[in-house]
């Protein structure tokens, strides 16, 4: 439990206030039984949730069960100490995007982007800087302003950054998808180190985007700003809009506590 | 079962179209071999094993002709040359060819001929490996006959194979009638196949042919166990695709991903390297006996799946016109499509079953295979679910052939035990509590669902006339195919095309060809 109880504590809500209602789904390796019931019952338990019910138990393959449990958590959360990296971008209308870069910059922006590594997964970045984009907002390519370039799955580093640079790229967008074993975080990092190496590291702004990528990641992995599931190309077009005609360039990056 | 209107003369215009499409790059194909060809021959023969590093033993003796400048004469001109000097089996021919002392140049006697007449022994025991398997199978599915259609295709992914061996028996327990592994990312840009039992892979397992027998034995257990035959598949693409399908063919899978264009688009790998691989590759898998996946439901991942439909048709009639010229049969043509559009476009469902209906009608005879909505899941998996189960109800109405079941979690990891689990069990739900419906019902005759399948057939003849036009390599490479371009000399592994000499020698690709 907390050391100190939380002010305005935070609990899962069911359909009550307060109540802590969560739904847990899992596997145990032994067969249905009373016996496993408990051992489920407990297992829940020990995460925190008070009076568990487990609602269903079956067989999901010989010697599984397949358990859906629900209880009360006891858990509550201090939304007040919580304090997270944000990317404070304002999304900025079609018009104005445009219209900044062209009065402030006078030219398009350059924006190459990549699944770098082994990842073959281009759903992400096709989304942000392909003409279609996604749910009805269009990609970085449907912009005047923009000269987006997307080299696809499986580029390597080393070509990414050789092809930013003969492009004059202003910003590069990496999209990782594959998280095993923790393989996004090292391509990114490797990239920064590659730029750093190379000397031009300052001249380019640098984007991540993936499932399970947020800004504070990409900040500690050296990029410039993150972006998690559900952007909008226009979050990104509008973050690189304010970023590189902005009235304070990267003033948009400072962490919000 | 009901039907939409399918005009019979533009179908067959479609595949006359098709047809010139593929003549065009069956000639390059003829004129041509490729390193991952060659190693495959090798393999065929016997060639197996890798050194110390890794390096299989058939790429270290392609490689060494091909950096020579001689494999334009076929790997198995050498390979008899070192029989005829005394090589004492095809194996220490091949070893040979790769760690002799000096290379083999080719000249003098012995010629193409005697090489051949070396190697009519190796041939035949090569083709006797590769129909046996084929035997085996259709003993074991005579015996145990697999599920009724759809049947249920689910993949396991842990990147480890005895993992993936524990997954694939549960998954198979709970109902599945086909189980792939799926394989490690980066392997369809690899090019060499690993070798031996595999612990360790990123997004899947890779596929090697001691990994293909440990699922086969896990399959075949399982099999026996419930009475239902269990069909094994994995991956034919990439730069090995020709060397996988070999390996699937005497190991004894039943299907294989393997599609013509696949590579080209999706992986960046060179065109001229991708249409030489998949006809050899073909070539193995039609006398194996082994079905075929395309891969167009992949479209629709990159391009919308309401204004790029046809896309897919056309690539399907492609496909058959390509696979017909490796000899393979209609019954071994799974050609592929999904369920990719929108969820929130008010009459989605009627636009897929159009699709649906009207591609099963196409291909009648051919196993079609049906792809889950992928694009459009999200982390909501209870969403997710429901999504899935309306996908599952196409399937069964229009009764698609071979269908991979959509997975909840698709858009967070790869699936777990119980995703698959409650997959399975929700397919089992509707697909019994609907196993007729398709013989009940009928489409209004001037409906959505009518004019939806209309439209698609009319704008799929129209693109293959554009194809048919300005040849397939053009048309890659203006993106007429999931709005991804591609040019001729680009891509990866086009330095591992060679042109063929007028004396070529490779007298098994001439026997899978029935000369």
């Amino acid at each position: 439990m907390h050391p100190t109880p939380p002010k305005e504590p935070l609990r899962a809500y069911g359909d009550r206030d307060g109540d802590g209602m969560v739904q847990l789904s899992f596997v145990l390796t032994l067969p249905p039984s009373p016996r496993a019931r408990e051992a489920a019952k407990r297992f829940a338990e020990m995460h925190g949730l008070a009076d568990p019910i487990v609602a269903t138990m079956e067989t999901c393959a010989e010697g599984f069960s397949f358990f859906v449990v629900y209880g009360r958590s006891r858990h509550a959360v201090d939304v007040a100490a919580i304090d997270v990296a944000e990317l404070r971008t304002q999304t900025l209308s079609r018009e104005d995007i445009e219209h900044r870069i062209q009065a402030r910059l006078g030219r398009k922006i350059v924006v190459v982007g990549a699944c770098t590594g082994s990842d073959a997964h281009t759903v992400g970045i096709d989304a942000i800087l392909n003409y279609k984009g996604y749910a009805g907002d269009k990609g970085l390519e449907s912009y005047k302003g923009f000269d987006a370039h997307n080299l696809g799955a499986q580029v390597e580093n080393e070509q990414l950054a050789a092809r930013a640079r003969a492009l004059g790229a202003d910003a590069i967008l990496v999209s990782q998808v594959i998280t095993q074993r923790n393989c996004h975080k090292e391509n990114g990092r490797a990239l920064v180190d590659l730029l750093e190496r190379e000397g031009w590291r300052r001249e380019v702004v640098l984007l991540l985007g993936g499932p399970r990528v947020d800004h504070q990641l990409a900040l500690d992995l050296g990029f410039d700003a993150g972006f998690g599931p559900g952007t909008a190309p226009s979050e990104v077009a509008s973050y690189l809009a304010e970023r590189l005609c902005g009235d304070r360039a990267g003033a948009s990056l400072s962490t919000e506590t | 079962m009901p039907t939409v209107p399918m005009d019979v003369v533009k179908v067959a215009r479609c595949r006359a179209l098709a047809a010139e499409i593929a003549d065009d790059v069956q000639r390059y194909i003829d004129a041509h071999t490729t390193v991952g060809v060659e190693r495959t021959i090798l393999r065929a023969y016997g060639a197996e094993g890798a050194d110390d590093q890794g390096v299989p033993l058939v790429n270290t003796a392609v490689e060494r002709y091909r950096e020579a400048g001689l494999l334009g004469r076929g790997i198995a001109f050498f390979l008899g040359r070192q029989l005829l000097a005394g090589a004492r089996t095809a194996v220490d021919a091949a070893e040979r060819l790769a760690f002799a002392p000096s290379i083999d140049r080719g000249e003098g006697a012995p010629g193409p001929d005697e090489a051949r007449d070396a190697l009519d022994r190796h041939t035949e025991t090569a083709l006797a490996r590769i129909d046996q398997a084929r035997d085996e199978r259709e003993a074991l599915r005579r015996r145990i006959p697999p599920g009724p259609i759809p049947l249920k295709y689910v993949i396991v992914a842990t990147g480890n194979i005895y993992d993936d061996a524990v997954q694939a028996k549960a998954a198979a327990g709970a109902g599945a009638d086909i189980v792939a592994v799926i394989r490690a990312t980066a392997q369809s840009l690899l090019d060499y196949v690993p070798h031996g039992a595999t612990t360790e892979g990123y997004g899947g397992t890779f596929a090697t042919q001691e990994n293909f027998r440990i699922i086969r034995r896990a399959l075949d257990e399982v099999s026996e166990g419930q009475g239902r035959y269990v069909l094994q598949t994995n991956y034919s693409s990439g730069l090995c695709m020709a060397e996988i399908a070999w390996m699937a063919a005497v190991e004894r899978l039943d299907m294989l991903l393997n599609d013509a264009m696949y590579g080209i688009l999706f992986r960046d790998i060179n065109m001229c390297r991708t249409f030489v691989d998949q006809y050899v590759s073909r070539r193995f898998i039609a006398r194996a006996g082994i079905v075929i996946n395309t891969g167009e439901d992949n479209y629709l991942t990159t391009a919308d799946a309401v204004e790029k439909a046809h896309t897919v048709l056309a690539s399907q009639f492609i496909n058959e016109a390509f696979a017909l010229r490796a000899g393979l049969g209609t019954e071994q043509m799974g050609l592929g499509h999904a369920y990719e559009i929108d969820p929130w476009l008010e009459d989605s469902f009627l636009l897929e079953i159009a699709q649906a209906q009207l591609v099963r009608q196409i291909f009648d005879r051919h196993p079609i295979k049906w792809m889950p909505p992928t694009k459009h899941k999200t982390g909501d998996i209870f969403f997710a679910h429901v999504h899935d189960a309306m996908f599952d109800l196409v399937g069964i109405t229009t009764q698609q052939s071979i269908e991979l079941l959509g997975m909840f979690s698709e858009a967070v990891h790869n699936p777990l035990l119980m995703d698959r689990y409650l997959a399975l069990k929700a397919t089992r739900y509707v697909f019994g509590a609907c196993r007729h419906l398709g013989d009940e019902i009928e489409f209004k005759k001037d409906g959505i669902v009518a004019r939806r399948a209309i439209r698609v057939l009319d704008e799929a003849l129209a693109l293959l006339e554009e194809v048919k036009r300005e040849s397939i390599w053009m048309a890659i490479g203006r993106g007429a195919f999931a709005d991804v371009k591609r040019t001729r000399t680009g891509g990866k592994g086009y330095g591992g095309v060679v042109e063929r000499s007028v004396d070529y020698v490779n007298p098994l690709r001439a026997r899978l060809e029935g000369r």
